[in-house]
């Protein structure tokens, strides 16, 4: 009993210290579509970044993006340019920018904002349908977009 | 979009000739674009053009089509005497050919009323109304079996809802919905059906979201799913607030898109995945 409360005390800090050291989505300065600095003080995680980009309840890029270096991902879409080289077209800042807020940078991209709270028509809370139940959290957190940058920094030609 | 490159995998070329029981019926799947889109897209496809081929097949043959079905229970319900009087719509209507060319100029602004009806909306209303029984669900079996039934009647005839006059206003604010980027992922109906269709989203091959096949008997489902559940589904898809299926929105969008397949035949009760 005690040892379980131990537990579950430690991990509500384990989980809200990385939410306390990052960037709020409203806080987030692009500059010319580029956020400079790190939206956490934990590096990115390239393998959870593949994690992320490839589990469709979360980043689901391969709805639309093809990464030859991910043979083993079933279907992926054909909607948005291959991922493949992208480390060689665009910095670290860069990519950041897009996987936050594409729109900063390809003027009404089809691509979703991952980590952005506001200014939507009608957002619903995640696939229900419904209206969010509380504040709207963005799809991605911040340490899930390092994760991702962490990774798409990986893919050189 | 900057897509340079990117092939799309175009709608497969194939006709559809459907056997029935009494004789063959062509159906115009490709047709030329109606003029308000003509700036947009040049044609004007079914969704049966970008399904894969057993679920193409399973629509030539009504013995195959796993819909018919459905429209067998609507007949069933057709003939019932269900009213409160003992009414049944054949006992005012005669037999359900009756109703052809029904679907296939729906959603339509009464002439009497002047409101926006959609099948289920003439249907809901001989019920409540003429035969004295509550409301069957917008989406229930009932209903869908009569929709079936209904659309069945019209099956080959060219879809023809009018966009002008009293519907003019109605057809504006359908197409309005058409172009917002709801939800959170900030994407509209021609995101999706106008600037991608024909590529592949995940494993969905996009078509151009068309109605002139509602309702459908959806595989996945094994059931009838009619046009405004098609929209509950897609606007959900984009972390969105849905509207309800019978909702003024819903029915002004059923009006705009059943018109971007003027041309295109009514089929009936269609097979998509
Ligand atoms: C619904 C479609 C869609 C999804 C999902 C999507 N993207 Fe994109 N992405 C695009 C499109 C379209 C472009 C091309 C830019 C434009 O024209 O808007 C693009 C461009 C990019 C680029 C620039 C590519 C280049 O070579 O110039 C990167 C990097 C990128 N996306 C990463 C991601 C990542 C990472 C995810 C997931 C976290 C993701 N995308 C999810 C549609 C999408
Ligand atoms: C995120 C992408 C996306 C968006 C946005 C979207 N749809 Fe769809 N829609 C799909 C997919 C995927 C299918 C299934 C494959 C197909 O037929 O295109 C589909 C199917 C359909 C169909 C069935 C077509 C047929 O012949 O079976 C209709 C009708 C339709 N959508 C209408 C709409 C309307 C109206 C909107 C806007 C309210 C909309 N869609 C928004 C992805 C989308
Ligand atoms: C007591 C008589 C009566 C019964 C029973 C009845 N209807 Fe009707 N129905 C009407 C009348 C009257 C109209 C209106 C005709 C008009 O306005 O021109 C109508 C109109 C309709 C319409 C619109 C047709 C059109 O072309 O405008 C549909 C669809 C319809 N009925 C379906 C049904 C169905 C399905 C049933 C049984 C579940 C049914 N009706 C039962 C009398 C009846």
């Amino acid at each position: 009993m005690t040892r379980q409360l131990c537990l579950a005390a430690a991990m509500s800090v384990t989980l809200a210290t990385p939410a306390l050291t990052e960037t709020a989505p409203t806080d987030v300065a692009y500059t010319e579509g580029k956020i400079e600095t790190s939206l956490t003080a934990t590096p990115g995680d390239p393998a959870n970044g593949i994690t992320v980009m490839t589990t469709a309840a979360l980043g689901n890029c391969v709805a639309c993006h093809t990464i030859a270096a991910l043979p083993d991902v079933q279907f992926p879409g054909d909607i948005a340019p291959p991922l493949d080289g992208v480390a060689d077209r665009w910095s670290e800042a860069e990519l950041r920018g897009i996987v936050a807020n594409a729109k900063m940078t390809f003027e009404g991209s089809f691509m979703p904002a991952f980590y952005k709270t506001e200014g939507f028509i009608r957002p619903g809370g995640g696939y229900t349908g419904k209206a969010p139940a509380g504040d709207l959290p963005p799809i991605l957190t911040g340490q899930q977009i390092e994760d991702v940058v962490a990774y798409l920094l990986t893919l050189k030609e | 979009l900057a897509l340079a490159g990117a092939v799309a995998a175009d709608p497969v070329e194939d006709t559809l000739v459907v056997e029935a029981e009494e004789g063959t019926v062509d159906l115009v799947t490709t047709a030329p674009a109606p003029e308000f889109l003509k700036d947009t897209v040049d044609t004007i496809y079914s969704g049966w053009h970008y399904r894969e081929d057993e679920t193409r097949d399973l629509q030539r043959d009504d013995f195959d089509n796993p819909g018919m079905v459905f429209v067998d229970r609507g007949l069933d319900l057709w003939n019932a005497t269900i009213g409160t009087d003992g009414q049944s719509c054949a006992g005012c209507h005669e037999g359900p050919e009756s109703m052809a060319g029904l679907r296939a100029t729906t959603p339509r602004v009464d002439a009497k009323t002047g409101a926006l009806m959609t099948v289920e909306n003439y249907v809901d209303a001989c019920v409540t109304d003429r035969m004295g029984l509550e409301a069957w669900g917008w989406t229930g079996s009932q209903m869908k079996d009569m929709l079936a039934l209904i659309s069945m009647q019209s099956r080959g005839m060219p879809v023809n809802v009018a966009i002008d006059g009293a519907a003019a206003s109605f057809w504006e604010k359908g197409k309005e919905l058409y172009y917002t980027r709801f939800g959170q992922l900030e994407m509209s109906c021609a995101s999706c059906h106008e600037d991608n269709q024909g590529r592949y989203i995940r494993a969905d091959h996009l078509s151009q979201g068309q109605v002139n096949g509602f309702p459908v008997y959806r595989l996945k489902d094994a059931g009838i799913l009619s046009a405004q559940q098609r929209f509950v589904g897609c606007v959900r898809d984009t972390r969105a607030e849905t509207f309800k299926p019978n909702s003024d929105e819903f029915k002004a969008l059923e009006l705009y898109v059943a018109s971007r397949g003027n041309g295109l035949s009514v089929e009936g009760v269609s097979v998509r995945h």
